[in-house]
């Protein structure tokens, strides 16, 4: 395929991830449009949180080919990978737990600054002007996701569910065109996970997000995906809209286990 | 333009109008002693803001600071003795020579500081793989290897250390340069940079994943710290007159990464605790004599208010041990 004409943001072509002997994602292949919302489902262990690390650059491939918009991520590590506009959540959240809330979203933003390290030193004008702009565009964030009462507390004080939203405008603030979500429901309660649901489509018109999401709710996932991706042991055993996954055997079979009689 | 700059040009002027005040001041009020000891607190605020820059900020487990220290102590005690006292040889008794003295010492300082620099770059590389003790260790090594070259290399003295350094620096120039360190540190802390650094203490795959290259910033703080630990060396040398690789050993290191423990990774606490465990051996001198003791407790002393003082602290000091509690870096 001409990677001009490529329809697809996020492709990858026959990806295998092998751990030693352990084969983790094996020849996955998976294309996702620009404005598409696809979750990634499957039973525990089946490589799910694996493929993630492979388009971030975390883990390497063994074989295949990952591209975002044409531009071949293979070998590159993951700060380039998020510099291409590449922006992740972790399963575990890992917040900058002894920073500020602002300052978590500071930190994700250095990449919005045009001054030095000296200019920083004698605190220049733009040095003074920049650093309006990001706290500026950091608070208006907040305001967006009803964290900005949170901006000076330290982002570890947070209550949990607050440090999952955190997590994910700390990575819009990234400004990414792509946004892996790794399990953004785990420990929320239905209410919860209800507004999450409603946050995360939202995302997608006003961010213009593509978003790819791992999930094990499946009220979440059937609710906001385009498409769901069904992995089991590595390897892509259904795919569709949700209604067609929902009534799939083979996807049964993978979470119930072959039926006996 | 003005307005962005003028509160802070006021300031500077009155910082500076007060330190010349205590150079013409304090030497008519203090013996020469104290004043030393004036030098010496200023050249640990130096070194500690430094390395908090690399420990607190960070959080690269370094204890081999006392390295950087020397390097920039012996290149530029070296370049004084054999070509510098030469070059201003000629000036010596006139009116200029007092301004070109301080020009010198400015470039010095900045040859140090570079000279410094180009040994955290060194070490700045092995810190991409190494994490934790493992780092510790390899910092340590480091300064040991410093100090073990130093002593076996003659052209500067060897095992009798490089005596004769002209001195050129003065208690003024040394305050200038702590100012001058501390706000600059202070600033970069408030700064994209620092809020990298900080970010990599607090978590490095997070980090990463937002886009922050990690062994750029690592080994930058580590170049940076190295570079002011250099500028440090240099006014030392410049002022005792005499550097031994003695003077530089594994207990400075170590008694710069105690004033970093003890000030809790926060720039403010950090400067208070180079004050007080500069002065402290020096103040305990005084208690022997106070008590007709036939023995000196002076270290007994001093060890035990410091067992007291991490015990007091001891929210500051696991902060800075363990990334992660509340507040962070130069926060106030």
């Amino acid at each position: 395929m001409d990677s001009v004409s490529d329809p697809a943001l996020l492709t990858l072509e026959s990806c295998t991830v092998s751990f030693g002997g352990l084969i983790a994602v094996d020849e996955l292949s998976l294309q996702v449009r620009p404005g598409e919302l696809v979750s990634l489902i499957g039973p525990n262990g089946a490589g799910k949180t694996t493929v993630f690390n492979a388009i971030t650059g975390v883990y390497p491939l063994a074989r295949g080919d990952i591209r975002l918009e044409g531009t071949p991520l293979g070998g590159l590590p993951p700060h380039r990978v998020a510099r291409l506009g590449v922006a992740r959540t972790f399963q575990n959240i890992r917040l900058f737990r002894g920073l500020t809330v602002l300052d978590n979203l500071r930190a994700a933003m250095h990449h919005g600054s045009d001054y030095d390290l000296l200019r920083a030193a004698l605190r220049s004008r733009r040095w003074a002007a920049t650093e309006a702009r990001l706290q500026a565009k950091a608070r208006e964030l907040l305001g967006l996701f009803e964290l900005e009462g949170r901006a000076e507390e330290p982002a570890g004080s947070l209550p949990y569910g607050e440090q999952r939203r955190l997590e994910i405008v700390r990575a819009l603030a990234t400004g990414p065109r792509l946004l892996l979500l790794d399990e953004p429901a785990a420990g929320m309660n239905p209410a919860e996970t209800q507004r999450l649901m409603d946050l995360i489509r939202s995302l997608i018109e006003r961010f213009s997000l593509t978003i790819l999401l791992i999930e094990h709710d499946m009220r979440l996932v059937m609710g906001v995906s385009d498409r769901v991706v069904v992995l089991n042991h590595g390897r892509e055993i259904a795919a569709g809209t949700p209604q067609q996954i929902a009534g799939d055997p083979a996807v049964i079979e993978a979470y119930l286990g072959e039926p006996t009689h | 333009m003005w307005a962005h700059y003028l509160p802070r040009l006021v300031l500077y002027v009155a910082i500076g109008s007060v330190l010349v005040g205590l150079d013409v001041g304090l030497p008519r009020l203090l013996n020469a002693y104290l004043v030393q000891i004036l030098v010496f607190v200023a050249c640990n605020i130096v070194l500690a803001t430094s390395l908090n820059l690399i420990n607190g900020i960070a959080g690269q487990f370094s204890i081999g600071h006392a390295g950087f220290m020397a390097i920039g102590a012996y290149a530029t005690a070296w370049l004084s003795t054999t070509h510098g006292q030469r070059l201003l040889a000629p000036y010596e008794g006139q009116r200029l020579e007092p301004l070109l003295i301080v020009a010198y010492l400015v470039v010095l300082m900045f040859l140090g500081g570079l000279a410094a620099a180009l040994g955290g770059l060194l070490i700045g590389l092995p810190s991409l793989r190494l994490r934790g003790d493992y780092l510790a260790i390899a910092t340590l090594g480091f300064g040991e290897i410093i100090r073990v070259l130093l002593l076996n290399l003659e052209p500067v003295g060897g095992a009798t250390g490089l005596r004769g350094i002209p001195q050129y620096s003065s208690l003024f120039l040394v305050l200038v340069a702590a100012v001058v360190t501390v706000a600059a540190l202070h600033n970069l802390g408030n700064s994209v940079h620092g809020r990298s650094l900080l970010a990599i203490r607090e978590d490095e795959t997070a980090a990463e994943a937002l886009g922050i290259d990690c062994a750029h910033y690592k080994t930058s703080a580590f170049v940076i710290g190295a570079f002011f630990a250099g500028v440090a060396g240099c006014l030392y040398a410049h002022y005792t007159q005499f550097i031994h690789p003695r003077s530089f050993d594994f207990m400075k290191s170590i008694e710069l990464v105690l004033i970093v423990v003890l000030g809790g990774g926060n720039l403010r606490s950090v400067i208070l605790a180079a004050v007080a465990i500069t002065l402290l051996p020096e103040g305990l001198r005084l208690v022997k004599g106070a008590l007709h003791l036939p023995f000196d407790p002076r270290m007994a002393i001093y060890s035990a208010l410091l067992i007291a003082a991490m015990l007091v602290r001891r929210e500051r000091v696991l902060q800075a041990v363990l990334p992660g509690r509340k507040g962070g870096g130069l926060r106030e």
